[in-house]
């Protein structure tokens, strides 16, 4: 390994502009996915904000009559889905911290690392088009025949869609390559970090999972310039073969943003509660088996679409089982903290609102996993509340806990800890007021994905709005954060948490191949105590 | 033992340990990209195998239109080229770079054979008004051809459209091999980009030995 000059880390190795685009390193790679996804982030909540904005009150509001409506829940859904959650924890943090995790000086295949960031920004490109074209109105789902016969734009954003899936089987090829051949010496299975594994998790299901979805986006494609008919039941084709198709996706990429976000939590918990995590082999192997358990429970998104009834109780079944390796991870969690030497640092409280609230996410979801339920809830705020408890009580408090946490090692410094506590207290209460009352909603029956509603829902729907704006105000102070911290923070010290795990031994910020000598490990990843 | 002496030598990236780790860890990358691949033509062709289910009758009346003089040879021609291919790999791996060329030209030559003849079966088809879907208006002797036969044609078309584009890819990257084969690239310490698209191209192949049957036979 090459020595580096006092003073020089990966940040300023090389200069400008063009030294970034075309840059091989993981660790710039990681930045640029965090620019990009935090734009992403920033377009999606606008588009929220403006549908909350919209349903704060019944009738006609902000977005004026329902077509406007049903295109910016299409973007809210479609961009916070494809361009935010599924590369948030992997492709951001996963490609910065991986190999400083396992001790390696870059992932596999440095060439393909940047190509599926380019994948992701020209897909992304392609989806802006759409606007061009009356925009797209079939929501993120994009279920036939209706995005058959819909406005034009909706084959740009289904080709859009096409090309970033490739950017997340890059990154997921990528992550198991690396995790198989790149560990430093004594890095043994067992001693890898927990998130480590919560991404090799996650890569086998990008690899697996998403060229299904690539196929279901083509044929899509081809139903709607050369009219194959095989979703099409005008031509005798099958509307139900694309929700199987795009589920069996669709429900493993429901992992593909939480497994991660897991790893994260796992590294975030033992850190601040000083003590060595409880059960790391049930943890480890959970990852895997929420992994395998994932490919067999799509059918639970048909409970009423006329799939038959023993298929809809195996599902129901297999989707319960998911549930275990869940509650599993979930205990040794709880069990990790108990006794320990707690720090209410803010990536710890970001990690406990993961906890409480991934957990009401968690249980909702074993309450829609019962058909005889389901049927009463399906398509229902109450669904709406149940996945956003998941993804952005635990995808996104996860990530918001994790750029606080590897703030330090990113940049060299050091945020304003207690701003960044405030926004936890505003996106944590925030979060709970906006969707808590959707479940109520959901209960008493109120249809999802319709711009106006009943006045016997106007209370509640107002009151979420209101929390949507809590949500915002904490999100955008989570963003002062960070610029304040880019900009005046104090110079960080190598190790600033105390962690135990290898990136901590590295300069702050790493240098251009990450480590002096290459590490040599000897113990397993959190021996506090 | 002694390389040709007009071998490349050639250094692995900084991240790696030697060139065999950098060898094992691409084929592994390959190896998940093709796994990757399988998925994707696995989903196409469940749904095929569904609708055949469905419609046994119209699959039947679809696939006996097919001509599987046609699908025989293309079969043939894709099992030598798998053939020819491994022997590139072989050639690259005894430090044979002219005998690399040699069997990939080979192996582009029976791809092309493959191409002309799925153009000819193409050709007739459109000639005979059999297009996919919503387009399908049989003429001449198709004419018999029950409409909902439309079906059957749009799976033929996207089994073997996107197969022919992996083809297609393939010939693309075996080309590729060639011309680094010709600037003696390549030895028995460096031959990662022959193994990797022989691997592709042996997948290429595998697939059509599932379409063939499936599409002309049963």
């Amino acid at each position: 390994m090459g020595s580096a000059a006092p003073g020089e880390n990966y940040l300023n190795h090389e200069k400008g502009l063009k030294s970034w685009l075309t840059t091989l390193d993981h660790k710039r790679i990681g930045v640029m996915y965090m620019i990009t996804v935090l734009v992403f982030f920033a377009m999606g909540g606008f588009a929220a904000i403006m549908l909350r904005t919209e349903l704060a009150a019944p009738g006609p509001g902000v977005l004026g009559e329902g077509g406007v409506y049903n295109q910016f829940m299409t973007l809210h859904g479609a961009i916070m889905v494809f361009m935010v959650i599924i590369p948030g924890i992997p492709a951001f943090l996963g490609n910065f911290v991986l190999p400083l995790h396992l001790g390696a000086a870059d992932v596999a295949f440095p060439r393909l690392n940047l190509a599926s960031w380019y994948c992701l920004i020209i897909g992304a490109a392609i989806t802006m088009i759409s606007l061009f074209y009356h925009g797209v109105d079939t929501g993120w789902t994009f279920y036939t025949p209706y995005s058959i016969e819909t406005a034009n734009g909706t084959t740009w954003v289904v080709f859009g869609a096409f090309v970033i899936g490739f950017s997340s089987i890059f990154t997921g090829l990528n992550f198991v390559a690396t995790v198989h051949k790149l560990r430093c010496k004594g890095m043994s299975f067992f001693r890898m970090p927990l998130f480590v594994w919560g991404l090799y998790s996650t890569a086998i299901l990008q690899v697996l999972a998403t060229p299904v979805l690539g196929i279901t986006l083509l044929l899509l494609l081809a139903e709607r310039l050369l009219g194959v008919g095989i979703f099409d039941p005008k031509l005798g084709g099958d509307p139900v073969l694309f929700q199987h198709f795009f589920w069996f996706y669709s429900h493993p990429a429901v992992y593909i943003m939480v497994l991660p976000a897991m790893g994260v939590v796992s590294e975030l918990i033992t850190c601040f509660s000083r003590k060595t995590i409880f059960g790391y082999r049930a943890i480890a192997f959970s990852s895997v088996g929420i992994a395998v358990v994932s490919f067999f429970v799509w059918g639970h998104h048909m409970f009423v679409s006329g799939q038959s009834e023993v298929a809809g109780v195996i599902f129901s079944f297999l989707t319960m089982l998911v549930g275990v390796p869940t509650a599993i991870k979930t205990f040794n969690w709880v069990a990790t903290m108990y006794k320990g030497s707690i720090q209410f640092a803010s990536p710890m409280l970001y990690g406990m609102g993961f906890l409480f609230l991934f957990t009401i996410g968690g249980v909702t979801g074993i309450m829609l996993a019962t058909t005889a339920l389901d049927v009463h809830f399906h398509d229902t705020y109450f669904v709406v509340a149940h996945f956003h408890y998941v993804m952005v009580g635990g995808t996104l408090m996860a990530l918001s806990g994790g750029i606080l946490y590897w703030f330090p090692k990113m940049f060299g410094k050091m945020y304003n800890e207690f701003i960044a506590q405030i926004s936890f207290i505003f996106v944590f209460c925030g979060f709970n007021v906006t969707f808590f009352p959707q479940f109520i909603l959901g209960a008493m029956g109120m249809p999802r994905r319709y711009f106006d509603y009943l006045p016997a829902y106007a209370d509640l729907n107002l009151l979420s709005t209101i929390g949507s704006y809590l949500i915002g105000t904490g999100f955008l102070i989570l963003l002062y954060v960070i610029i304040d911290g880019l900009r005046n923070g104090a110079d960080a010290p190598a190790n600033p948490w105390g962690a135990k795990t290898l990136e901590w031994t590295a300069a702050s910020p790493p240098i251009h191949h990450n480590f002096e000598n290459e590490p040599e490990v000897t113990a397993g990843p959190y021996e506090y105590r | 033992m002694s390389t040709d002496s007009a071998t490349v030598t050639r250094k692995h990236a900084h991240h790696f340990k030697d060139g065999e780790h950098e060898f094992q860890s691409s084929i592994l990358g390959v190896w998940l990209f093709l796994s990757s691949e399988i998925l994707m033509f696995g989903a196409l062709i469940v749904g095929y195998i569904i609708y055949s289910g469905r419609y046994p009758e119209m699959f039947a009346e679809g696939a006996a239109f097919l001509d599987k003089r046609y699908g025989a040879v293309n079969t043939v021609a894709l099992l030598i080229s798998s053939w020819t291919m491994v022997m590139g790999v072989r050639a690259a791996q005894t430090n044979n770079n002219k005998a690399v060329v040699k069997w990939l030209l080979a192996t582009l030559f029976f791809a092309s054979i493959f191409m002309v003849i799925k153009y000819l079966e193409y050709s007739h088809k459109f000639h005979l008004g059999i297009y996919p879907g919503k387009f399908f208006a049989p003429v001449g002797e198709a004419a018999g051809l029950d409409a909902s036969t439309a079906l059957y044609f749009s799976f033929y078309f996207c089994l073997t459209g996107l197969h022919g584009l992996h083809v297609l890819f393939g010939m693309i990257g075996i080309l590729w091999v060639l011309l680094r084969a010709r600037k003696n690239e390549f030895s028995e310490n460096y031959y990662t980009p022959v193994e990797g698209v022989g691997l592709f191209w042996h997948l290429v192949d595998m697939v059509w030995i599932y379409l063939f049957p499936i599409l002309y036979l049963i």
